[in-house]
């Protein structure tokens, strides 16, 4: 395996991980309160239409020219890893509220308990909507991200396994927690995905548009870490300046 | 009519995100690229100059809001 297709693999797990703890979560929530059977099937409608997106879009992205694919991927990339990555360093600095899955599960819980009675035997509208809503949104930046940087690297099997590990670890995770799975380090691999994100999308933007980089694919192996020691700093100066702030650490979470 | 106003206030969502500033800052920047490229110069520095400029922006106007 290349360093690309490593970096393809590990983009595409992590950021798949991420997603589907969020829809793991939203699952679980319809699922207790209201009927398990309505919420798997809304869960598994929404894999199959995700499934049937990659399917339709995945060759006619491939079939794209490479250089019009890199530039326009790589745009995509970079504008979606720097928004992941924005939301990683104002979570990491502490301007920003964690994602809390807990609280997530219990106001889940209460919507779907004030939902109404559940319907009889047949299959119950609330939580089947709820769960195939929660797995089509989350999954759809998943099925981006596979379609992008499967195509760009011609690999888009690879892309796919990487995500259909993510989602049986995370699947399995939740089948032996039977809960949420409140102790994944959300904002981490959030962060590792806007790093990567965030690098890719400047490496093929820069090909597609015509440029040049000094070593070639090498590049990537400088561009990810510098990537990644900016991001960190952007969190300590941040950190800093929440410190210094009249009020500390309290005054700006949640903002 | 509805229908197709949620889906493009999904898509804007979906793409943009919460700062519209980076998507445009993005695509300014690949336009600069491209056009340095055209022109035989070097072009490769630009993006990461960008990058680094909008993530800035962007989080100092978080910070500070």
């Amino acid at each position: 395996m290349t360093g690309s297709q490593v970096g393809l693999a590990l983009s595409v797990l992590l950021a798949c991980a991420v997603e589907a703890v969020e829809a793991l979560t939203i699952v679980l929530a319809v699922g207790s309160t209201r009927n398990w059977r309505s919420a798997l099937t809304g869960m598994g409608v929404a894999l199959l239409v995700l499934a049937a997106l990659t399917a339709a879009l995945g060759p006619a992205i491939t079939a794209l020219p490479i250089g019009v694919l890199r530039v326009v991927v790589g745009g995509l990339l970079l504008i979606f890893g720097l928004q992941w990555l924005r939301k990683a360093i104002l979570r990491a600095s502490g301007l920003k509220a964690l994602h809390d899955e807990l609280q997530i599960y219990d106001d889940e819980l209460a919507a779907a308990r004030g939902a109404g009675a559940v319907g009889g035997d047949g299959i119950d509208g609330y939580a089947f909507l709820v769960a195939f809503k929660g797995v089509l949104l989350e999954g759809l930046e998943v099925v981006f991200i596979v379609l992008t940087f499967g195509a760009n690297q011609h690999d888009v099997g690879l892309a796919a396994a990487a995500a259909a590990v993510a989602i049986a670890v995370v699947v399995a995770a939740g089948v032996a927690v039977r809960g949420p799975l409140a102790r994944v380090p959300e904002n981490t691999l959030k962060f590792c995905v806007g790093v990567m994100l965030t690098s890719f999308g400047i490496f093929w933007g820069t090909e597609g548009a015509g440029g040049h980089w000094p070593g070639g694919d090498a590049a990537l192996l400088a561009i990810i870490p510098v990537t990644l020691g900016l991001a960190l700093a952007m969190v300590a100066a941040l950190r800093r300046r929440m410190a210094a702030a009249p009020g500390g650490d309290e005054a700006a979470v949640g903002a | 009519m509805n229908r197709l106003r949620a889906f493009a206030l999904f898509l804007w969502e979906f793409v943009v995100g919460d700062d519209w500033r980076i998507a445009l800052g993005v695509a300014v920047a690949l336009g600069v690229t491209a056009a340095v490229a055209g022109a035989g110069a070097t072009a490769w520095w630009i993006l990461p100059v960008a990058t680094v400029a909008l993530l800035t922006v962007s989080l100092w106007r978080a910070a500070t809001r």
